[in-house]
């Protein structure tokens, strides 16, 4: 374990060190915010939508029933920026993003792909590594900004159309703007590109120790996967009591 | 690239004591030899004798336990080595970049170097493709050809190097005999016409009399013989002789004699 958390940090370090080369990379790095973004956006869409409408079904009619109805877009909105949305979308991206980016390093690796790049003098962090980081990273917190709205639009109509919470739109949206300033945005956003930083060294990483064959890439999917969702919920609690220790 | 590097100059290789265990398990057990400037060296032996882990070695693709692997005198694994001298390697299973087209993958070195603009890009990868008799597959998917063609393509994204070590690992596995004469000859014309530094990695007794300068026999990890082909076919060494004669040397064998 502590093996693998030295080579990530390495691999980090040695993207990192390549950042002045994204220009000559900017072609990979397009392609992959066209796939991140264009595999991502419908689901983000649908999952922001019904994670809000959810979060306003089961509180809202408590709070209206203890006369706490004026604070319900307030909460909601607050929950969907700071919370639900880079968490919940980072756990999608990481499903979605971080399986594909483990996948096709691993087969890479497995059918000598990799040994063929360095054969050729051909870095696999630049060529491979670093294009997928950049992308996953300006990526992710641009689906968090659009996902934040949708939720808050998903909660919104919730509020409205149940009967048993019956909040307006007009009033739901006057609580949110009360309770929900620039910064708990950031706050979300911020969250959501070190979620994303993780999900990309964590499932490049898994793809380049893959060894074996076939089953090792599936294996390597699978702890891609699950490490990063591990890793995104840790780190959620600690960026969380940062986060609020600053805003103090 | 330079223009002086259109005719490259070969170097030599040194392997002294290479030794490389894999959990517990000595595949190389203290391997050297040396193979001169210009010439077909071919390493053969049965298969697990180490064979392909010693040519990831050479190329630099695996850290030795011990022993060192010296290009022009130089590790292998020195910094600079790999940016002073061009080494190109063909796969046992050719290792094209299946993402790409045929076209990306042979200009694969001068696009991620920015050594040529697109235009002359795709011009060298045309004569390369050419070179090997697969002109206008540019465009093609790796997983749309042959096993032996997607052969032919990787040894096309070798020569776009202009490699002054080129090295091979099982050229011929896995193809058919025309097909196998086909990569014997494009090997050899490549010689004649780049005196590249060549190793080749085989279990075929064709190729390797054909082709080589002087052969290595490897079993078990170990280098038990070097020398010319007709040394080698002259070996009365049993394992050699049955390696090569597909049976153990007897007293009424002429070799023995």
């Amino acid at each position: 374990m502590f093996q693998h958390i030295g080579e990530i940090i390495e691999l980090f370090w040695r993207t990192l060190q390549a950042l002045p080369l994204c220009w000559r990379q900017r072609g990979k790095i397009r392609d992959q915010l066209f796939e991140i973004g264009n595999v991502s956006l419908f689901m983000v869409c649908i999952l922001s939508l019904f994670i809000a409408g959810v979060v306003a079904l089961q509180t809202g009619p408590v709070m209206v029933s203890h006369g706490l109805g004026s604070v319900v877009g307030g909460m909601i909105g607050l929950s969907m920026c700071k919370e639900f949305a880079p968490v919940m979308m980072s756990i999608l991206i990481a499903g979605r993003i971080g399986s594909a980016m483990a996948a096709e390093i691993g087969a890479m690796r497995v059918y000598q792909e990799i040994d063929a790049l360095r054969t050729m003098n051909i870095d696999p962090v630049h060529y491979l590594v670093l294009p997928r980081m950049v992308a996953i990273a300006l990526a992710l917190p641009a689906l968090v900004m659009f996902s934040s709205p949708v939720g808050w639009f998903g909660g919104a109509l919730v509020s409205a159309l149940n009967q048993r919470i019956g909040i307006s739109f007009d009033a739901f949206f006057h609580s949110l703007r009360d309770e929900v300033d620039p910064g708990d945005i950031f706050n979300g956003i911020f969250k959501s590109f070190i979620f994303a930083l993780a999900i990309g060294i964590i499932s490049c990483h898994q793809g380049l120790v893959t060894r074996g064959g076939p089953r090792a890439i599936g294996r390597s999917v699978t702890k891609a996967v699950v490490n990063s969702i591990v890793v995104i919920l840790i780190l959620d609690y600690f960026l969380t009591r940062i986060l609020l220790y600053v805003q103090k | 690239m330079s223009a002086a590097s259109s005719q490259p100059e070969n170097v030599g290789v040194e392997v002294r004591g290479l030794r490389k265990s894999f959990g517990g398990l000595e595949v190389l057990k203290g391997i050297s030899f040396k193979v001169n400037p210009g010439e077909i060296f071919v390493i053969m032996g049965p298969s697990g004798s180490g064979k392909s882990v010693l040519l990831r070695h050479v190329i630099g693709l695996e850290t030795p336990d011990a022993g060192e692997i010296l290009i022009q005198g130089e590790p292998v694994g020195a910094r600079d080595v790999r940016d002073k001298y061009r080494m190109a390697m063909v796969f046992q299973s050719a290792a094209l970049l299946t993402s790409l087209s045929v076209g990306e993958n042979v200009g694969l070195y001068l696009t991620e170097h920015f050594l040529k603009t697109p235009a002359e890009i795709a011009a060298v990868v045309a004569d390369k493709l050419a070179l090997v008799g697969l002109q206008g597959l540019e465009d093609r998917a790796p997983g749309e050809l042959s096993g032996g063609m997607q052969k032919r393509v990787a040894i096309a994204r070798a020569l776009v190097m202009e490699p002054q070590l080129f090295l091979f690992d099982e050229p011929t596995a896995e193809l058919d005999p025309p097909m196998a004469v086909t990569i014997d000859e494009e090997i050899l014309k490549l010689k004649n016409r780049t005196h590249a530094t060549s190793i080749i990695v085989t279990h075929d007794r064709t190729l390797a009399f054909s082709l080589a300068d002087r052969v290595a026999m490897i079993f078990d990890g170990q280098i038990v013989f070097i020398g010319t082909p007709e040394e080698v076919k002259r070996q009365a060494e049993p394992r050699i002789h049955e390696f090569i004669y597909a049976k153990p040397p007897t007293s009424k064998s002429p070799l023995m004699s």
